[in-house]
């Protein structure tokens, strides 16, 4: 690695490039350089994230003890509620597109921009005036109706301020269709000469399967924050069993939103993670259509399993028996995805740079959390474990273990490109090592605790969960650790890191083939396209374009 | 290449992100077509609660149904189709370059959007005065469940029991809720078209360059479409009471 | 408060054994599959790395492998899924002659009614050794039944009535939570379930009871609203003769029919015109909010209990549970 920091210090400064073409804050705020964009989205996620991180230290002192003695029920409800509302919103379902995403779809594609840069500004500024309604939402008192809205106790029952908090989800999911929208124009018409569909990297494919579940989703979640809107200002009915409104309707309409919204998170990750495990194996990921058309599939299917959220809910049984079959369905895609990448492995030449340790946590924690999902769509067990620890348990494994790890390793591959410095390596390893024990620590026993039936949403519990919380708690602060050491040295390295050079991985595909940071229009001339996203047996005997 | 992005970048239409501007007008047709899918399932999602009450609540629903005035319900659906003829002649202009036509035909379109506002705000008015919003002052007294029980029996049907008045409130508070969000799309049509006006008749289009048109017409076709499932669905309920068995 | 670490819940119910089983299978499942990924990843990332393997080998992909585990991973997943529906069928499927008992869920406490009139709150007692089948309904918002010990649990609803059955097979006291979340004191709206040998639960029975059987003060709340005005056996009576009615078929006016459950007794008294009888006038009036939860359920209880002429001999009722001589007539 520290071979390939070879080129002069000051070349950075001596050329133009995205970041040193334009100065002062009207440059950033009224950019249209879809790369300014990634990093707008990136320190406004980035505060959400530490928000949402803050509430979850919360949570874990107050279970330290089974006796609820920290805060209040109230003041306890809303922090989770808080948690789950920044951390889903506002910081998963945007972190790896809008970031990532954005940065390099239209390089890996060889474009000059996405299709519309006057949409992916607005889009940024929708994602943050959602956030300043949440905002709003916490500092006038909070909301604690849980991230899930459950009717009728957030329309009639709840005292806080619900609709602030619905207008900050309904805002920023206009966002997230804009962001769908743009990556789903650019992809299909932005693509450089040559550059057929399955040439396309497979980050490229994973985000394209994501945006068209925003695009589908998201609206259907938006109409029904109006009719929770409409319903606890004006109490018409819709959803009120007092006046013949049905309850359930709500938790079918707002599941088939938030379900897909899991893809939505896990798809870009799973995206990051084919070109990770294909970069440090210096190989074409085994079975790439197979990997490209499961992100797809997963997105089909993912539209099709939401009442597997309902089991206990008091819908049909046949119902139950269809959502339950489905979701094994949608099992099957994941479960192929990983097998692949576990198989690009066998004769690839592996290295153990940051970022594929944080491919090999991806895979440890997503096979956990995608196993344990077995569980929960295995209908007669889902009954026992739903709504308890079990769930908290899956769902992190899938959001924590698999988004974020997706996340921080693909912002560690990427970070040379986009900021043109290495980050310290050493530090890099121990955090992605001290990452994936803490959450290990933090989780694995809410499995445990899941089984043994301690309901999800307590404030107080038995006291025979303690030692289990206890535990889960500590491992908090070592992830808590883990998430803070990169904070520190990415920030220092954007000044002190050593010069990067284009490709200080050499790796493949046409986001390395142009400088970093790169030019504002990406490319010096239009790229045009011979061959694969993943030519590393070519690219052997020809020396690196670019 | 670069040829073709030097030649296109003559219209100042052109951004230069794009290669070409036919890219640039695939790109932005796309576009287009997709935030309509968007559209579709925000109101798809309404649609879904609609029927499913109106499912289990029929006889309610209709009895609400029949307090809605069919005969300014059908004129708004006559100006909406004729809106959509007027557009369509815009769009056309815009095509063939005749400046002054689409100008013609754009403020037609408002004009006659303007109107279907009009009446729906007439249609609102009778609705307040009847006390048939929902809220504290709803009522829907023995007087409308009269005319509901002679309606429906003249139409020789058997589901004229089962009218709640907590049922017939959600009959009224998804009308209010479709019709608003339906009208608040005209606003914004209405809106879009004012500004693409004022610029036809600044020149701005030509048969090279009118995709705002054309896409301003796409949306407004799709908020007519969005009506023309409202009025069966809202309006004509009763149509339907003899039928069922 | 000592070192407890349990790693595993009480198995206090058939259905608890059922469902630990299945669990077995799925853990086994799980593991076996993380072992072997994993076990492939460290032997992949050792055997191929750069330092002894420099040159990586291009490899496309196998359509014989992608075949494979695409197909065996789905009849695995389609083994767990008919296992699990079974399960889950029986767990919707409360046998006949279950002992009846009805619960209210409020915010934040469950109040529960046996047959004979016992009520408690926040506590059950249920005898070993019988099926039990509780019907639920909620208060105000949605609340959850959950029994971890049975491995059981069931949302209760605002408006209609759910119900959850289990077989307890050990003597002793279990959790019982409320598992959707309901506002400010979720986390207190629980209590425990006490499973008892028939003689002791008869004991126990027969020291609770006030206030007459559910079925006498069901009567009486028949009578105290005057709902046996119209209700009459006789013919020409303004409403429908009840006797018989639960569990039989109802024809509605205006077409459509009903099985006559308790959802559906419960709705003809709050929302009488909603379903109205073939051959009968719209003019029962409406007791919406007049009626707690509670007297609902009684009410429920008592036109149940009208299946035969003679209200205590219900079949619904246990035997048992109708021996113990009750506190007041």
């Amino acid at each position: 690695m520290s071979t390939a920091v070879a080129t002069a210090p000051e070349s950075i400064h001596r050329r133009r490039h995205y970041l040193n073409a334009d100065y002062g804050i009207r440059s950033w705020l009224f950019t249209t350089d879809h790369k300014r964009i990634a990093l707008l989205y990136l320190f406004s996620i980035t505060f959400f994230f530490a928000l949402g991180g803050l509430f979850a230290v919360l949570i874990r002192l107050e279970l330290l003890t089974p006796a609820g003695d920290l805060m209040t029920s109230d003041t306890y409800n809303k922090v989770f509620t808080m948690h789950g509302i920044m951390m889903v919103f506002f910081f998963l379902i945007p972190s790896v597109p809008a970031t990532l995403g954005n940065f390099l779809i239209p390089m890996m594609i060889g474009a000059r921009d996405l299709a519309f840069p006057k949409l992916n500004l607005a889009s940024w500024y929708l994602f943050m005036a959602g956030g300043v309604f949440a905002l709003y939402s916490v500092v006038t008192g909070g909301i604690d109706t849980g991230w899930t809205f459950y009717t009728p106790f957030s329309t009639t029952y709840s005292n806080t301020k619900v609709i602030p908090a619905a207008l900050g989800i309904l805002i920023a999911g206009f966002s997230s269709i804009f962001t769908g929208l743009n990556f789903i124009v650019t992809v299909h018409r932005m693509r450089a000469p040559g550059l057929t569909w399955f040439r396309l990297p497979l980050f490229v494919w994973a985000n394209y399967a994501a945006s068209l579940i925003m695009v589908l989703g998201t609206p259907v979640l938006a109409i029904t924050i109006i009719l929770v809107f409409l319903e606890r200002a004006f109490h018409i009915g819709i959803f009120d069993p007092r006046l013949g409104g049905d309850p359930i309707l709500f938790q079918h309409l707002f599941w088939f939103y938030s379900h897909p919204a899991v893809y939505i998170m896990i798809l870009p990750s799973m995206g990051v993670m084919s070109e990770l495990i294909s970069a440090f194996s210096r190989k074409r990921v085994f079975g790439y259509s197979f990997v490209a058309f499961s992100s797809v599939a997963i997105a089909v299917f993912g539209f099709l399993v939401w009442g597997h959220h309902m089991f206990v809910s008091g819908q049909s049984v046949y119902a139950a028996m269809v959502f339950s079959i489905l979701s094994y369905l949608v099992a099957i895609p994941s479960a192929v995805k990983v097998f692949n990448w576990t198989a690009t492995l066998y004769k690839g030449s592996v290295s153990y740079q940051t970022p594929m340790l944080y491919a090999f946590g991806f895979l440890g924690l997503f096979t956990i959390g995608g196993l344990t999902g077995l569980f929960l769509a295995a209908l007669g067990v889902d009954v026992h474990v739903t709504d308890t620890y079990f769930v908290v348990a899956h769902f992190h494994y899938i959001m924590v273990g698999g988004v974020i790890m997706g996340y921080l390793g693909g912002l560690h591959f990427w970070w040379p490109k986009i900021t043109g410095r290495l980050y310290p390596e050493g530090w890099a390893k121990l955090s992605a090592l001290v990452v994936f024990l803490g959450f290990n620590l933090t989780f694995f026993p809410q499995f445990v605790l899941g089984y043994l039936g301690m309901p999800r949403r307590y404030h107080a519990y038995p006291e025979e969960f303690q030692v289990l919380n206890v535990m889960s708690s500590a491992g908090a602060s070592i992830l808590g650790v883990g998430y803070l050491l990169p904070l520190f040295y990415l920030l220092w390295s954007m000044r002190y890191g050593p010069e990067a050079g284009p490709n200080p991985f050499d790796a493949r595909g046409l986001e390395w083939q142009t400088a970093s940071p790169p030019p504002t229009h990406n490319f010096e001339q239009v790229p045009i396209v011979q061959e694969e996203a993943y030519a590393y047996h070519a690219a052997q005997e020809v020396p690196v374009a670019g | 290449m670069q040829d073709s992005h030097a030649a296109a970048a003559h219209h100042p239409a052109f951004q230069h992100h794009f290669e070409t501007m036919e890219q640039q007008r695939e790109a932005s047709t796309l576009g287009m077509w997709l935030f309509l899918i968007t559209e579709i399932l925000f109101f798809g999602g309404m649609f879904t609660v609609y029927l499913v009450y109106r499912n289990w609540y029929f006889a309610s629903f209709a009895a609400g149904s029949l307090t809605l005035d069919l005969t300014l319900g059908a004129f708004n659906t006559v100006v909406l189709i004729g809106s959509s003829l007027t557009m369509a002649l815009a769009v056309h202009s815009a095509e063939t370059g005749q400046r002054n036509l689409l100008v013609a035909f754009l403020l037609l379109t408002i004009l006659l959007g303007a109107t279907f506002l009009g009446v729906k705000a007439v249609e609102y008015s009778h609705k307040f005065e009847e006390h048939h919003v929902p809220g504290p002052s709803f009522r829907f007294g023995s007087e409308e469940l009269r005319h509901f029980h002679e309606e429906a029996t003249a139409l020789r049907s058997t589901q004229i029991h089962g009218v709640e008045l907590g049922e017939v409130q959600l009959f009224f508070s998804l009308y209010f809720a479709m019709t608003g969000m339906h009208a608040l799309h005209m606003v914004i049509g209405i809106g879009v078209l004012s500004v693409l006006a004022w610029k036809s008749r600044r020149g701005v289009y030509s048969p090279e360059y009118f995709a705002p048109v054309e896409y301003a017409g796409l949306y407004w076709h799709f908020v007519d479409i969005v009506w023309i499932f409202l009025f069966p669905l809202l309006y004509l309920i009763t149509r339907h009471v003899g039928v069922h068995p | 408060m000592g070192f407890d670490l349990p790693l595993f819940p009480d198995q206090a119910s058939t259905m608890a054994t059922r469902v630990d089983h299945l669990y077995f299978y799925l853990l086994a499942v799980s593991a076996f599959f993380t072992i072997l990924i994993t076990a492939m990843l460290i032997f992949f990332a050792i055997r191929y790395r750069r330092a002894r393997h420099p040159n990586a080998v291009p490899i496309e992909g196998s359509t014989k492998l992608e075949l494979a585990w695409t197909g065996i991973p789905l009849i695995i997943a389609m083994s767990m899924f008919v296992w699990a529906a079974n399960i889950f069928f029986a767990m919707n499927r409360p046998p006949r002659g279950a002992l009846e008992i009805y619960a209210v869920g409020k915010q934040w406490m469950w109040k529960f009614e046996h047959v004979g009139g016992q009520r408690e709150i926040n506590q059950l007692h249920v005898p070993v050794g019988r099926d039990v089948k509780l019907t639920m309904i909620s208060q105000d918002v949605i609340h959850s039944m959950f029994f971890p010990a049975f491995r059981v649990k069931q949302d209760v609803l605002p408006n209609r009535y759910t119900t959850v059955w289990f077989h307890p097979t050990k003597i002793g006291t279990y959790h019982l939570f409320c598992a959707e979340y309901c506002g400010t004191k979720h986390s207190g709206m629980i209590g425990q379930v006490v499973v008892m040998e028939p003689a002791q639960y008869q004991a126990w029975l027969a020291g609770g009871a006030q206030g007459g059987s559910l079925v006498a003060s069901g009567e009486r709340l028949f009578r105290d609203l005057a709902c046996d005005t119209c209700h009459r056996p006789d013919t020409g009576a303004r409403g429908p003769d009840l006797a018989g009615l639960f569990g039989k078929p109802v024809r509605f006016a205006g077409g459509g029919s009903a099985v006559a459950d308790e959802t559906y007794i419960r709705e003809s008294i709050t929302n009488p015109a909603a379903k109205v009888v073939e051959g009968f006038q719209p003019i029962m009036p409406t007791f919406q909010g007049q009626v707690s939860e509670e007297g609902l359920l009684q009410l429920v209880a008592y036109i149940k209990s009208l299946q035969t002429q003679t209200p205590a001999a219900a079949p619904g009722a246990p035997p048992a549970a109708a021996a113990p001589p009750r506190g007041n007539p």
